[in-house]
């Protein structure tokens, strides 16, 4: 009783601690113990995932390479007036030769022409032509030196593209990525018969959203049987949907060449039934419609396993009580049981949709020319092209396209609703 | 006045088994009366929750015929047989209000719009939750939810209700108040209402009639007075209430009594029940309420009990004996001024009426 007149002021322990400090104190201990336990994992995340992305990301606006090449030269652009019409004065001239004698020792002006070439054809050349005489220039009358050495060098064009990439940062692959370029005159599109990104990112997203909307129509059934069979059954049955994962994607995918092929099993069986002419056989792949087919066989288990969790939780008494309540098979399905299962729908939905959408392998051997995906794009970028820049532009916008889809996914069904078991 | 507006139903000759080797349900004939408050009560396993499925038409009977008002109802699929149900867990369904789930059975019907807001309102009202119709099922507590599913049994007019355990998951206070409510109901609205429980308490307190079940069969049909007071063989003895077993053989029977002896020689008389003849071997069941500790020269029953334990309950005091033999005999004797005082190591002289021992098939 005598504790009461205590309770009114700041609460402390007998010691006369605050009583906040003391708890505080008391799970220091534990927290300490459980960031030890997730701090290998992190780090390992930190190092492998998100400095590496990062890194990315940042390439893909990064533009170091012209005012670190050509240091001189981006300080004396800057009292030039590229909308002059006019060349830069003689101590531009002065500048990039001194820049380009130490970058020539160093053997980085190519790098800088083979930059500048994405944004202008030739100058790649004109850099290494340059570079081999550059080290005879004499002191003085630059220009005409410069203009010896290659006539491009009077192309305004050429200064202007300099210019322009003589900042450290750039938009320059992202205007490329959606199929358009800085000019003079400001952002302008190419025309449509040179577009190719804008293209194939909306091929991406119509054969991703086909891709999910086939898994739901197939998964879906087979869901329902599995959720509904008894435990023994549901178990031998769910060994052969999750069979495919522990085969090769590579030897699921070639599997499809030989069954797709012209000269393959189902044109074959099709060409025996007389269901179609040996001279009118389906072409079946190296196209979108093997694409969509052996993408979605290998993207089904994605949508029948979140499908399955949220089905078997639904106990059968509801579709019992709407029987009892008048409802017939149908409509107690479609009003009682289908709704329920919408967050498996949408988890599934969720997961095709996002692997789809970044799917390489599979584009890449069975979809030919018409059924690549805007990240076999990027892989060519990377691999062949060794244009990163743009490889991280086109992949920081497929990011976006994810996360806005994500975000509106959310708005309209709303994440909590999704359930994956 | 209540409007007699329930339906009869009829179990003929009807047996159920799921893998052809047990009978579940063996030649079931039970015959509901309009408007009764029929409950089958048994343990788990017994078939009362098989039948009720057949009558909803989720099981089909193997064998046999139910009838529902005199028409037989074997090939009516379950959502043409207009028969209300209560589930064990209520069934409300969770992506709909509570407005939604009790206009359900409605919208099947193809209600308008107007009569549909009307019968939920009145349903509603009905389980006094007028105010709760915008909630979803999940943001209600489980006696609310209850309520919810039993107005939505009801909201569509059905002659009979089905009720499968509807209190199972309800906390005991909550459970004897939906007892009355749901009585209640069925005397206002007059329905048939068939109730399966495994509580005898429950069985009691609401029903018209108890289907005592056991191993398919039932073993006895009758009110609840008379199940608790006359049971007919010893497992219902066993099932309903407390009692008391003394095992015996029979030496005479003189019309409705018998002379029983126990293993430690006792004479006893009691009411003969279940017994076939003079040498077989009964059981006799004896309610604990109804044994005196005080002499009475009118019982015919007197034997002496040695108190092993007392326990005290407030308004009774349970008295744990050693009667004949048998130490888990039990007495209840009430707690009033004047009694006599008991205590642990006494022996007492008990009595009791040969007509409140009934002499039941044997058991061991």
């Amino acid at each position: 009783m005598s504790d009461t007149s205590q309770a009114d002021t700041a609460l402390t322990t007998q010691d006369g601690v605050p009583l906040k400090v003391s708890i505080a104190r008391a799970l220091r201990r534990q927290k300490i113990r459980a960031l030890l336990l997730v701090a290998p994992l992190f780090l390992f995340i930190l190092l492998s995932f998100v400095a590496p992305i990062a890194d990315m990301l940042f390439r893909s606006v990064e533009n170091d390479l012209v005012p670190s090449t050509l240091p001189k030269t981006v300080v004396a652009l800057q009292v030039w007036d590229q909308h002059s019409g006019t060349l830069p004065p003689e101590e531009v001239f002065a500048a990039l030769a001194a820049d380009l004698k130490v970058a020539t020792k160093a053997k980085t002006h190519t790098r800088v022409g083979s930059r500048l070439n994405y944004e202008k054809p030739g100058i790649s050349s004109l850099f290494r032509k340059t570079g081999r005489r550059v080290g005879k220039f004499e002191d003085g009358n630059y220009t005409e030196q410069f203009l010896k050495a290659d006539k491009k060098w009077g192309d305004i064009e050429v200064w202007q593209v300099i210019k322009r990439f003589s900042t450290p940062f750039t938009a320059g692959y992202f205007l490329a990525a959606v199929d358009a370029e800085q000019t003079e005159d400001g952002v302008r599109f190419k025309p449509d018969d040179e577009q190719i990104y804008l293209f194939l990112f909306g091929r991406t997203m119509i054969l991703s959203i086909t891709i999910t909307a086939s898994c739901i129509l197939l998964g879906y059934p087979i869901a329902f049987l599995l959720s509904s069979l008894p435990l023994r059954s549901s178990n031998m049955l769910m060994i052969l949907v999750l069979l495919p994962f522990w085969t090769s994607l590579l030897v699921r995918t070639s599997a499809w060449k030989v069954l797709l092929q012209q000269q393959g099993v189902i044109n074959d069986t099709l060409v025996w039934l007389g269901i179609v002419g040996d001279d009118s056989r389906l072409a079946l792949i190296n196209n979108q419609t093997g694409t969509i087919i052996a993408m979605t066989h290998i993207l089904l288990p994605f949508m029948i396993l979140p499908l399955f969790s949220v089905m078997k939780t639904i106990s059968p008494t509801y579709m019992r009580a709407a029987k009892s309540m008048g409802a017939s098979d149908w409509y107690a399905f479609w009003r009682v049981y289908f709704p329920q299962t919408i967050p498996g729908i949408g988890a599934g939905s969720i997961l095709v949709f996002i692997l789809s959408i970044g799917y390489y392998i599979t584009p890449e051997l069975v979809g030919g020319t018409s059924g690549i995906f805007i990240s076999n794009r990027i892989a060519y970028h990377i691999s062949y092209s060794l244009n990163w820049g743009l490889a991280a532009a086109l992949g920081v916008i497929l990011l976006a396209m994810v996360m806005v889809l994500y975000w509106m996914y959310d708005r309209i069904v709303g994440i909590d609703n999704v359930k994956l078991g | 006045m209540t409007l007699q507006r329930g339906a009869s139903v009829v179990f003929d000759k009807v047996q159920k088994s799921y893998d052809g080797e047990v009978l579940v349900v063996k030649n079931l004939n039970l015959d509901i009366k309009k408007g009764e408050f029929l409950t089958m009560l048994g343990p788990s396993g017994s078939g009362k929750t098989t039948c009720l499925m057949m009558l909803a038409g989720f099981e089909p009977a193997s064998h046999g015929e139910i009838y529902l008002n005199e028409k037989p109802i074997n090939n009516v699929p379950p959502h043409k047989r207009g028969v209300g149900m209560v589930f064990q867990n209520y069934a409300l369904f969770p992506h709909m209000t509570v407005a939604e789930n009790l206009a359900f059975p409605l919208q099947v019907r193809k209600m308008s719009k107007a009569e549909q807001e009307e019968k939920v309102k009145r349903a509603l009202e009905m389980v006094e939750m007028p105010q709760f119709g915008s909630r979803r099922p999940a943001q209600l507590s489980g006696g609310q939810q209850q309520r919810v599913a039993v107005a939505r049994a009801l909201v569509f007019d059905p002659d009979l209700i089905l009720m499968d355990e509807p209190l199972g998951a309800l906390d005991k206070q909550l459970r004897e108040q939906m007892q009355y409510e749901i009585k209640h109901i069925h005397e206002n609205l007059g329905v048939t209402v068939v109730y399966v429980t495994h509580d005898q308490t429950e069985a009691l307190t609401m029903s018209d009639r108890v289907a005592v079940f056991n191993d398919g069969v039932i073993q006895q049909l009758s009110s609840p007075d008379e199940l608790y007071e006359a049971p007919k063989n010893s497992f219902v003895a066993q099932f309903i209430g407390e009692n008391n077993k003394l095992n015996g053989t029979v030496t005479a029977i003189n019309g409705n009594i018998c002379d029983v002896r126990l293993a430690d020689g006792t004479m006893l008389k009691a009411d003969r029940v279940n017994v076939g003849a003079v040498g077989d071997a009964t059981t006799i069941s004896l309610r604990p309420e109804r044994i005196e500790t005080v002499v009475n020269d009118a019982m015919e029953n007197k034997i002496t009990g040695h108190i092993e334990e007392l326990i005290y309950l407030g308004d009774h005091i349970r008295v744990r004996m050693r009667v004949a033999g048998n130490p888990e005999f039990i007495v209840k004797v009430r707690n009033r001024a004047g009694e006599q005082k008991l205590a642990r190591g006494q022996e007492i002289q008990i009595s009791w009426f040969a007509d409140d021992c009934k002499a039941l098939d044997p058991v061991g």
